[in-house]
């Protein structure tokens, strides 16, 4: 059976692409087939985070408008031969494409990959619901700040007008050295607001930063990051996976790892 | 708010959290923060005529959740602590 999750977030600059290019390489660590769709037309990036910026030569317009198949569009990944990417197109805009475009397209990939992950613009307009259009599951990416907590909550507002299956939260670039002195909201207090379940807490680690310079996502490899990462992806799933102690405010295991 | 509060600062993390949850209701129910202010301004205005009021601590808000008082629609709930009453 086949899953088309979407990763959206509102705010701009919250990670919802290096979720997706880690979600979806760590799915297919997992001997998972997965296709992640870049919807950000105009705004080409996913491609770049995985390293795949040469090999692009057709493009999620081009699937739509018929210029080619589906299958000389995607590219498939240079680590694993079960990850494709779908890249956007990068001289279209976001009306190039409409929601019931998407939702066929979706519809059509699932016969053929177990994982379609959408990577959807931020913002709330025309990209939004054309990301959205043939999702089963979304997971909404916040950090822990007012500006980003307040957009996830109009994003959770507007899925739940659209009927979306299943909404799960991932909280995004925690600091525990902040949130343990309370100077930064923790991921208790996150979900406390925007009552949704929590699927993943993402620290802040600049090992995210050093693995976009070289387009290599980090899911899986011995950092804080990639272990955060691999958890949601054994989440998604199906798995419990005990969370790792990064947010709590005055536990003792915090005491003992938290400056790991 | 309790008069041990006064004197303990706030961190910047619960000020965020409560902001939010100020900022949120608002957006949830369709009010908007001015509207907020007016609705406050003119309670503390028919309040003040009989009892003396703690502006300072004073908290209104709409809340969209569902209650038994509230038929499904938003609710506003108010907290306002009186100092004294006047006469």
């Amino acid at each position: 059976m086949s899953e088309v999750i979407v990763i959206t977030s509102g705010k701009g600059g919250v990670g919802k692409t290096t979720t997706t290019a880690n979600v979806g390489t760590g799915l297919a660590k997992l001997d998972k087939k997965v296709v992640m769709i870049d919807t950000d037309i105009g705004l080409r990036n996913l491609d770049v985070v995985m390293g795949l910026e040469n090999r692009i030569v057709y493009n999620l317009v081009d699937v739509i408008d018929g210029n080619c198949r589906i299958k000389q569009a995607l590219i498939k990944d240079k680590r694993y031969p079960n990850l494709y990417l779908l890249p956007s197109a990068q001289t279209k805009d976001k009306t190039s494409v409409s929601p019931e475009q998407m939702k066929k397209l979706c519809d059509d990939l699932r016969g053929e990959f177990d994982y379609i992950l959408m990577d959807c613009p931020a913002g709330i307009e025309q990209g939004f619901h054309n990301a959205i259009a043939g999702a089963d599951h979304a997971l909404v990416i916040t950090t822990p700040e007012v500006s980003a907590v307040r957009d996830a909550d109009r994003i959770i507002g507007l899925l739940e007008s659209h009927e979306m299956k299943q909404t799960h939260l991932i909280v995004n670039r925690l600091r525990t050295d902040m949130v343990k002195r309370g100077d930064m909201m923790s991921s208790d207090d996150v979900v406390e607001i925007l009552a949704i379940d929590l699927i993943g807490i993402v620290p802040d680690d600049e090992n995210i930063v050093i693995s976009t310079n070289q387009g290599e996502p980090l899911v899986g490899n011995d950092t804080m990051a990639g272990k955060a990462y691999m958890n949601i992806c054994h989440r998604l799933l199906g798995e419990e996976v005990p969370y790792l102690d990064l947010n709590s405010k005055k536990g003792i295991l915090n005491k003992l790892f938290g400056k790991k | 708010m309790a008069f041990g509060d006064f004197f303990k600062k706030k961190s910047s993390g619960d000020v965020a959290k409560k902001r939010l949850q100020f900022v949120l209701s608002a957006d949830r129910a369709g009010c908007t923060p001015e509207l907020m202010e007016c609705i406050k301004n003119d309670i503390i205005e028919v309040l003040s005529k009989y009892v003396e009021i703690d502006t300072e601590g004073l908290d209104i808000k709409v809340n969209q959740v569902d209650n038994e008082n509230s038929n499904g629609g938003p609710s506003l709930f108010a907290n306002i602590p009186i100092k004294g009453m006047k006469r």
